[in-house]
């Protein structure tokens, strides 16, 4: 493999444009239903995450495995199918590891099939590309997914039940802001994240400006 | 390499014929059986376990004090048999002791169709109190934010504390079926007060309640001392 060398900052690439310069979350905007719906403790958020990314990788593996195998006029009616299968193996193995986390995700499991990050990079990514770079995207993709949904399964965990993973953490007398764990807090905090992040690139863009021209 | 799969894709695109397509759909199908069937089978024993835990618990959850349990069963009379393979029956219920071996209620399980699927629960039936005394379910899949309610409403849950279901005079049926009324209007202890926005999922639960109660706390009764014995 002399090619290894070459290619290697170009993976990395791959990878973390999914984990940070192209977040399906905070960036793209995609697969927004589970992010509102699932990140009112940090469990769901993981298993949710978790979850996604195992789904992601093994459908992107197989959707680029047989890219050429799969005229262009079916490749949706596939893709979907390959993914339905991946999400039902999850949701066996969820169902088989911990029927009370199964139990609190509830349909949730069932709906990551329509869950358009995976769809997208099957469509936009896996299908273009060699099978190692597919992997490669759909785990950088799967960790931005992860990291944006324990991002706020943290913040409304914390605030809004006053506990981490279910450990108390600031004592009885702590009075949790509720309004966190319900469907409502969940808007606050992706607003706040999306905020943030904008004037993070705002900042960014300003900054590359004032060099250019500086130059 | 990725240009090269793009311009490949494009040139052989109004080339496919129709019985490729369904060769290559037909292939990903079969692939796909075999992944869930492989999955399936792998994972059902994991799962029936982790099932069997989860209704050992509530069992004790829905009748409160119980510390041990028996599965029993009826027979064509009516009468309570004990069952030694719970696998092998479709009807069962669970009869609860308490530390002292005395009899301190019945759990029982009922499922009826809901907004979505199935709604499995199981609820305790007291003969002493002549009352519902619990109730917790085991499986649905309701609507997030509104049909689940059922599952973590509070005062929804408040309506098994002690739902009545006595017996009438000669002791063959209830006095009163249990029935569902809007939240708020509860005058009577055999009501049940719906969750607002959470009609259908309230009402498959009433449903299925006074359906099992009618049935089988009659049954209950009269075999009470076969019950009462350990």
């Amino acid at each position: 493999m002399p090619e290894t060398k070459n290619t290697t900052p170009e993976n990395m690439e791959i990878f973390l444009k999914g984990v940070w310069k192209d977040n399906p979350v905070f960036v793209m905007l995609l697969g927004m239903c589970p992010v509102l719906a699932v990140t009112n403790s940090v469990i769901n958020a993981i298993v949710m995450g978790v979850a996604t990314t195992a789904v992601l990788i093994l459908s992107n593996f197989l959707v680029s495995s047989l890219r050429n195998f799969i005229p262009k006029q079916v490749r949706i009616a596939t893709y979907i199918l390959i993914i339905a299968t991946f999400v039902t193996v999850a949701d066996y193995a969820i169902k088989a590891v911990s029927l009370e986390v199964h139990k609190s995700l509830g349909a949730f499991i069932s709906l990551i099939v329509v869950n358009c990050i995976i769809l997208g990079r099957a469509e936009s990514f896996a299908s273009k590309n060699s099978v190692g770079k597919s992997v490669l995207d759909a785990l950088g993709m799967g960790a931005g997914f992860t990291i944006a949904v324990l991002a706020l399964g943290i913040v409304r965990e914390v605030l809004g039940n006053g506990t981490f993973l279910g450990y108390s953490l600031f004592g009885e007398h702590f009075q949790p802001l509720v309004i966190m764990i319900l469907p409502g807090g969940a808007f606050f905090v992706l607003g706040a994240y999306l905020l943030f992040f904008n004037w993070l690139k705002e900042r960014k863009e300003k900054q590359a400006s004032i060099e250019t021209s500086a130059i | 390499m990725s240009k090269k799969t793009e311009t490949k894709t494009e040139e052989t695109e109004e080339q496919v014929s129709g019985g490729k397509m369904l060769f290559s759909m037909g292939t990903i199908g079969i692939i796909a059986g075999v992944l869930i069937v492989f999955t399936f089978t792998f994972t059902m024993p994991y799962i029936k376990a982790n099932e069997a835990a989860f209704l050992e618990e509530s069992i004790f959850d829905v009748v409160p004090g119980a510390y041990t349990k028996k599965v029993v069963t009826l027979d064509e009379n009516n009468t309570i048999i004990p069952v030694t393979n719970p696998d092998e029956v479709a009807f069962k219920l669970y009869s609860c002791y308490d530390k002292q071996d005395s009899l301190v209620g019945i759990a029982i399980e009922a499922r009826e169709q809901g907004f979505q699927d199935v709604i499995k629960i199981i609820y305790g039936y007291s003969p002493e109190k002549q009352a519902v005394v619990g109730m917790k379910v085991l499986q649905s899949t309701e609507t997030p934010g509104l049909g689940d309610k059922i599952e973590t409403d509070k005062d929804f849950q408040e309506n098994f504390k002690h739902l009545d279901v006595s017996l009438n005079e000669d002791k063959s049926a209830l006095k009163e079926l249990i029935v569902l009324v809007k939240n708020g209007k509860k005058t009577k202890k055999s009501q049940i007060s719906a969750i607002t926005g959470a009609t259908i999922s309230s009402k498959a639960i009433t449903k299925m309640m006074s359906r099992s109660t009618a049935l089988n706390v009659p049954v209950i009764y009269k075999n009470l001392d076969i019950l009462k014995k350990k």
